[in-house]
């Protein structure tokens, strides 16, 4: 397959950044999309250029290092998968792809296509967790029962890979999914029970803090959603939150 | 020459690790506030530790090269984590763990060590569920387990194909709440490239910081290595593109001793190589062996038409397929440890028997209709459906199977677009873990004082070849259980030491030999990009180092890493400067320590003149082509010495004594 490509090219944070245009040659379909770009790549070095920085690692759709918006969708088109999981089968020889980095104010630029999202991680700091300690004394896994479907719908919300997609695909950039997937799971299980309260307040106002925009609805999250997590969850979110707000 | 003492305590297999537990000094709370300690890495050995650690009170500063710990490769680990709960009453006992984790390392490694994994295995499942990691769970509301190769009893754990997604973030759930304390504070992109030795002892690290380019000091009290395994040195393998040795190779160059550097996991369950455009490859989790049957045609014609596209696997009648697992081995079938299960891949590829349509033709069916047909039949009675047409019984049986597979089936269909709910899936062997690893004592600490390697970092527990399930468990022992404590039998010295000052003559020395490194690789202008010498390690590794070495090979190997080494130093182009966001440098720096560590790699295989697990010798073979050991002259640990080159290097040897199993042949028929 031939293939242009319009790729924001960016330098650095305080950098303006724009589109530039590439051509890349002979791409197999078999190939994923993050191959076509290791190829475009090489092809830049050996032209003496410099390569386009983006995010990767496991190449599995399981770490959610990998972003980009392609043809204005996080992850491309396709469904529930990540970019390092779709493949060039799904364009047509060709095409003009447009890639992009995730955008919204919470995830600013690092360079060309890779952003910070370390917005995440501080949510997370604000009350993803049990506050339960090491010791090898914890009482025995079997004594805590968890009704199966809870513990099934537990795991779906902990199946999130906190890739940023569902904030890139949002208008308002809101994180409410994200941050729903973490209450959610919790949510479910007894032992997240005992700090429930405490959690969703403190992880609500830590995503609120770093500027991410509100939840109108509108449901483009759960499209985009590389592992499908579910709407339900902010729904649940926001029952826990009310509750823990009248308290 | 004398033995490397592994600090093994005294006494019965079984008391070993209480009374150790029992004897070793501790460090009062308010001291513990007084140290530091360095963890470089955050996956589920560095995770769990940099958690622990810092519970207890230590001042943690954790290390990794990811935007955020949450995305180390431990995240991809897919089947299970091992424990001896016996929950499912089939006989399952922390000896039976100790033993088919030692008889499925082939006798190759270290008795107490394995013991004590076997022993803290239960706690981790209890910690993990008490941190909220949702477990698959049966209707009963109770923990479900499942079976992995090379045992028979069903303890793995799991969550869907996802565990080491949910142990990871379970484990970084912890660090979170250690990171909201300030107990942990946490280097995000940030890439440890040397060790500082203050006499003698760790004493803190040089990173790079990946956004600006920085280089900076750290320092602690003692520095903890859970960076992960080398299998990139393959090029293609399973782990993570980013997975590396160099925080690994740097301490070894420091004088960590390197061990067992031959022994490789070579995943029998891998989506086959498609096209020399390819980065990476991907697994198929082991767990798939409990319902897939894996074959291959039985007649050469049916072979090479299947690969030429004119007969498909399912027009292929069941008198006319080679389940050849089922066959060689018909104890364990198609649950055969995955040393064994690779190389009988292999073997009838190299007959010409395999299936796949590239320049090699290697792979093989991984097959799941009996499954499907089987629990669609059951299906059909609990549900009451008398007389279930075919339809509706493939329609139940592919439901349960998507219950239980569901994502794997997905990402397969993804990556080579056949639908394995209809047709075979196609499999081969991939590199995937790495046994070997820093030589650590039974204190995980290393030949350097304060220097501490955990997880597949190290070598310590699975000998010669890992068993399913096992990486998991080990890599969360060792930072929840077994690093907490012996780390603080040493630091109970430092109680006194004080803030240890980074601007001292021994981080100024490793601060220049980190940079200059750096400004020659800029510098270099070469002509050829790091994938293109990183490709060529690959193959100079899989054709000659792969699933089975000869000394010839292995000679020429060794002879072709070095000069591909050279001609890396003289031709590679690194783009950019070293004070930014720059990914071809970070990439060169990692591909340069494989260019070192492939050669010691080759040439511990060729110095093994055996066969044992993961390390296969031609020359050393049964006549039914099973690996041959030779325990009279190689029941050692190999550890390698740096001395300035890696063919200089020293072996020094770790004598392995059985006090409580029997050395057999590994059988598995």
């Amino acid at each position: 397959m031939n293939l242009t490509l319009q790729i924001w090219r960016q330098k650095n944070a305080d950098a303006k950044g724009a589109m530039e245009t590439y051509k890349v040659e002979n791409i197999s379909p078999d190939s994923s999309f993050l191959e076509m770009l290791d190829i475009l790549n090489d092809q830049l070095i050996n032209e003496g250029k410099e390569p386009v920085a983006f995010d990767h690692d496991c190449r599995e759709g399981i770490c959610g290092m990998c972003s980009l918006q392609i043809n204005g969708e996080p992850h491309g088109p396709g469904r529930a998968i990540t970019t390092c999981q779709l493949h060039m089968r799904k364009f047509k020889d060709g095409d003009t792809i447009y890639i992009e980095p995730f955008r919204a104010k919470a995830f600013p630029v690092i360079k060309d296509l890779v952003v910070d999202r370390s917005a995440f991680d501080r949510i997370q700091h604000a009350g993803g967790y049990i506050s339960v300690n090491t010791s090898g004394n914890t009482q025995d896994a079997n004594a805590i029962p968890v009704e199966k479907e809870k513990a099934d719908k537990a795991f779906d919300a902990a199946t999130c890979i906190g890739c940023g997609a569902c904030v890139a695909a949002c208008k308002n950039a809101s994180a409410m999914l994200f941050t729903s997937a973490k209450v959610s799971q919790f949510a479910l299980l007894p032992q997240g029970r005992i700090e429930a309260t405490e959690r969703v307040l403190n992880m609500v106002k830590q995503m609120d803090l770093e500027g991410f925009g509100n939840c109108t609805n509108t449901g483009a999250c759960e499209i985009e959603c590389p592992k499908g997590i579910s709407l339900e969850n902010i729904a649940r979110m926001n029952r826990e939150y009310l509750k823990a707000s009248v308290k | 020459m004398a033995s490397l003492d592994s600090k093994t305590p005294q006494g019965a297999l079984a008391d070993k690790w209480t009374n150790y537990k029992n004897n070793i000094r501790l460090v009062n709370p308010a001291n513990k506030r007084k140290i530091d300690v360095i963890i470089v890495g955050t996956g589920l050995a560095g995770g769990s530790a940099a958690a622990t650690l810092a519970e207890l009170g230590y001042n943690v500063k954790a290390f990794c090269y990811q935007d955020s710990p949450r995305r180390a490769h431990s995240i991809a680990a897919q089947g299970g984590i091992n424990a001896a709960k016996n929950y499912q009453g089939d006989g399952d006992s922390v000896y039976r763990l100790f033993y088919d984790t030692i008889k499925g390392g082939d006798y190759r490694s270290r008795e107490a060590n394995v013991y004590r994994l076997a022993e803290v295995s239960a706690n981790i499942i209890d910690q993990c569920v008490a941190q909220g990691v949702p477990f698959a769970r049966d209707y009963g509301g109770l923990l479900d387990n499942r079976s992995f190769g090379g045992v028979l009893v069903s303890r793995t754990f799991y969550a869907k194909g996802q565990t080491g997604q949910q142990l990871l973030l379970g484990a970084y759930s912890a660090m979170n709440r250690q990171i909201a304390k300030g107990k942990i504070t946490m280097y995000n992109r940030h890439e440890m490239l040397d060790v500082v030795l203050v006499n003698g002892k760790a004493r803190g690290i040089i990173a790079r910081n990946l956004i600006t380019g920085e280089i900076e000091r750290h320092s602690a009290h003692a520095v903890v290595i859970a960076s992960g395994g080398y299998g990139n040195v393959f090029f293609l393998s399973t782990n993570a593109m980013g997975s590396n040795a160099t925080a690994a190779w740097k301490i070894h160059k420091r004088g960590a001793y390197f061990a067992n550097p031959c022994y490789t996991q070579i995943h029998p369950t891998c989506i086959p190589v498609h096209g020399d455009q390819q980065s990476k490859l991907t697994l198929m989790s082991e767990s798939l062996r409990n319902d897939g049957r894996i074959w291959v045609p039985k007649k050469l014609e049916d072979a090479k038409a299947v690969r030429e596209g004119k007969l498909k696997p399912t027009d292929i009648a069941e008198e006319d397929r080679d389940y050849y697992l089922e066959r060689r081995y018909p104890s364990f079938g198609n649950l055969v440890p995955r040393d064994v299960a690779s190389r009988a891949a292999k073997e009838r590829c190299d007959a010409g028997f395999g299936i796949i349509n590239n320049s090699t033709n290697e792979g093989v069916f991984l097959d799941f209709s009996s499954a499907i047909e089987r629990y669609g039949k059951e299906q059909a009675h609990i549900q009451g459906v008398h007389n279930p047409s075919r339809e509706k019984i493939l329609q139940l049986g592919e439901e349960v199977v998507a219950s239980k597979y569901g994502n794997l089936f997905d990402m397969y269909q993804q990556i080579t677009d056949d639908n394995p709910y209809k047709t075979p899936m196609k499999i081969y062997p991939a590199v995937h873990y790495t046994m070997g690893g820093i030589w650590v004592d039974y204190n995980l600490m290393t030949t350097v004082p304060g220097l501490y390697a955990i997880g597949e970092a190290n070598f310590s527990d699975h000998g010669a070849n890992r068993l399913g399930a096992s990486a998991l468990m080990q890599g969360l022992a060792d930072g929840y259980f077994v690093l907490p404590y012996t780390i603080g039998d040493y630091l109970a010295d430092d109680i006194r030491t004080g803030p240890i000052p980074t601007n001292t003559p021994e981080f100024d020395a490793a601060e220049k030999h980190v940079t200059d490194r750096i400004s020659q690789l800029i510098n270099n202008n070469g002509k050829h990009s790091v994938d293109y010498f990183h490709k060529k390690l690959g193959h100079i590794m899989w054709n000659k180092v792969g699933m089975a070495r000869n000394a010839q090979g292995l000679s020429e190997a060794i002879h072709e890493i070095a000069e591909l080494r050279e001609q890396f130093w003289k031709e590679v182009r690194v783009p950019g400067v070293p004070n930014e966001f720059n990914q071809e440098l970070e990439k060169a720096g990692r591909v340069a320590d494989f260019l070192e560590l492939g050669e010691l790699f080759a040439r511990d295989a060729l110095e093994r003149n055996e066969s044992c697990g993961g390390h296969f010798r031609e020359e050393y073979r049964t006549e039914e082509g099973e690996a041959r050991r030779d325990d009279e002259h190689f029941t050692y640990v190999a550890a390698w010495e740096y001395t300035g080159k890696p063919s200089e290097a020293i072996l020094h040897k770790e004598d392995l004594k059985f006090d409580n199993v029997e050395l057999k042949t590994r059988s598995y028929k």
